[in-house]
């Protein structure tokens, strides 16, 4: 089998202080990674590296292509980069806001990456978003409310809604249950764990919050000032951490 | 005749011009940015149509300006008399006989001939502003035929209206390539995009030039299960009785009288043979 994705010594500096340094790990089909440490240790810098948001100063991010099998996606060119963004992958953001279209309806939001792939049959478009909307629990009569009518738990599950239409087989997510309440939190990660289920999802997925990962996440790297400091499956590194920065992340959330 | 240059604009001024056309007609529907100038009159009232005419008079041209369609409001005759005073060319008032055709709002009934040019004055050439105001995004999603965006403001039409309430300044797909805003015409004038003349775009507040040659292959958006459809009034003109033309809705009196006319004036006037 081949990893879905290949990260290897990937590097961002930005100017003299450092974002991420020398990060390599395997993503296989069907696996949630999740990226742990605290504020400013480098979790979002590498995020939006892999995803091609940010260019990194050096490394490889190597992703099993539909089409083609294993590319480099850092020396793809902009549009084949933006193809797979809006068909393979996906990325949900800590805000909503930043990852909607406020001013358009939900359907529309959810139909965009439909749309933006080809689909041209207003019906069919129509019914796909209705039936997801359903399926991340959004009464369908709202399809044409705008998002800013909605609760901050449902503009992020619409946000979800939005990605996943196309059915990509890569989500990026940044802190997807921050800024939430706790029962709200609990929810969507319910929600969130049984569609990686269902869909066979790979994920990379940072958070600062253990109870996330622990939930969510197959296997787990730990980072401290742009570095990976321990890596491992999830249960056992969060029950037996070995670096002295994971034991204190861990009792500290402990005693919380 | 002395005060002026030919044309009003200086010869490198027009030279300027004329290359910003000349790749605009080589990519059909890509707006070319270019230095546009203070021309006498203020902008909205077709300063970027007014150069391009500008740039491409000869001595030898006809011209003809409409506005809505008709030759004879105010824009069209300040415009008409500028190039008079001006450039010193024959006007005319018949869409057949003009070799250059400037208009705000529509495209002339009477088929376009190989050898016409008609030049549009454009107020927002971007036809992707409205839903992403950033100009470095517009043109990076032009460059990558990023073009979702389009599709989902016809998706809101529908959502909200039931079909595509868009009737003005319809996009369009250039040649499979860019998409276009073909100016404030009416979407009934969007088949005749496709014709044997030149025809050009100018839009001088925003600096832009854009083109489409003979012949090239246009298409309104639409989606499969809501297909464009030209639509216009459904009655015939209560003047010379066409009813295949675009009409204007013309109230008559205070009564809440009101009659179906052709907005093209000239095509009017010669159906009821009197051509003005
Ligand atoms: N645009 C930027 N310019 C300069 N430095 C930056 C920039 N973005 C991040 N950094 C720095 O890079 C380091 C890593 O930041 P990053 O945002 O990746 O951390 P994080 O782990 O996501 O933190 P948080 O949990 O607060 O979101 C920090 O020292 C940060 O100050
Ligand atoms: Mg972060």
């Amino acid at each position: 089998m081949t990893p879905l994705l290949e990260v290897r010594g990937l590097t961002k500096s930005y100017g003299r202080s450092l974002g991420c340094a020398e990060v390599s790990f395997d993503l296989w089909p069907g696996e949630v990674m999740g990226i742990v440490g605290e504020s400013g240790s480098g979790k979002s810098t590498l995020l939006n590296c892999l995803a091609g948001l940010l260019e990194p100063d050096a490394g490889e991010v190597i992703f099993d292509t539909r089409a083609d099998g294993p590319r480099d996606v850092l020396r793809m060119g902009e549009p084949e980069r933006r193809w797979l963004a809006r068909t393979d992958w996906a990325f949900v953001r800590q805000n909503p806001r930043d990852g909607l279209r406020m001013g358009v309806s939900a359907g529309a939001n959810v139909g965009e990456r439909l749309m933006a792939v080809g689909a041209r049959h207003y019906g069919d478009i129509r019914a796909r978003a209705t039936d997801w909307l359903r399926r991340v629990e959004i009464d369908p009569a709202r399809i044409d409310d705008r998002p800013r009518t909605f609760s901050g738990g449902m503009q992020q599950r619409l946000q979800i809604a939005r990605n996943l239409v196309t059915g990509p087989r890569l989500v990026f997510m940044d802190e997807p249950t921050g800024g939430l309440d706790v029962s709200v939190q609990a929810r969507l990660l319910d929600l969130l764990r049984g569609l990686v289920r269902d869909m066979g999802l790979s994920a990379v997925v940072v958070t600062h919050d253990l109870a996330v990962v622990r939930l969510l996440a197959h296997r787990i790297m730990v980072m401290k000032d742009g570095r990976v400091v321990e890596e491992g499956l999830t249960d056992q590194v969060l029950d037996d951490p070995r670096h002295p920065y994971t034991q204190l992340l861990v009792s500290s959330v402990l005693q919380v | 005749m002395t005060d002026y240059n030919f044309a009003y604009l200086d010869e490198d001024t027009k030279r300027m011009i004329r290359r910003a056309i000349l790749k605009a007609l080589a990519v059909p529907g890509y707006q070319v940015p270019f230095a546009s100038r203070e021309m006498p009159m203020p902008y909205g009232w077709g300063t970027g149509g007014v150069q391009v005419s500008a740039a491409i008079l000869t001595p030898e041209d006809v011209m003809k300006v409409i506005d809505q369609g008709a030759d004879d409001t105010t824009n069209a005759v300040s415009i008409r008399r500028f190039f008079e005073k001006t450039a010193g060319v024959a006007t005319t008032t018949r869409t057949a006989e003009a070799t250059v055709i400037q208009t705000r709002h529509r495209i002339p009934e009477t088929p376009l001939r190989e050898g016409q040019v008609l030049v549009y004055q454009v107020p927002i050439p971007e036809p992707l502003r409205f839903l992403e105001p950033r100009e470095t995004e517009t043109r990076r999603m032009h460059a990558l035929e990023d073009y979702g965006l389009m599709h989902v403001k016809l998706y809101e039409d529908i959502a909200r209206h039931g079909r595509i309430a868009t009737s003005y300044a319809y996009p369009v797909k250039v040649e499979g390539r860019y998409v276009m805003d073909p100016s404030p015409i009416p979407k009934f004038d969007n088949p005749r995009l496709k014709s044997e003349a030149i025809q050009l775009f100018g839009a001088g507040r925003e600096q832009r030039i854009y083109a489409l040659p003979p012949h090239c292959r246009v298409e309104s958006l639409d989606f499969e299960d809501h297909p464009f459809e030209a639509s216009k009034a459904d009655h015939p003109c209560a003047l010379c009785g066409a009813t295949g033309s675009y009409l204007d809705e013309v109230i008559t009196d205070d009564a809440g009288g009101r009659m179906f006319v052709c907005s093209d004036t000239d095509f009017c006037a010669t159906r009821r043979g009197e051509a003005a």
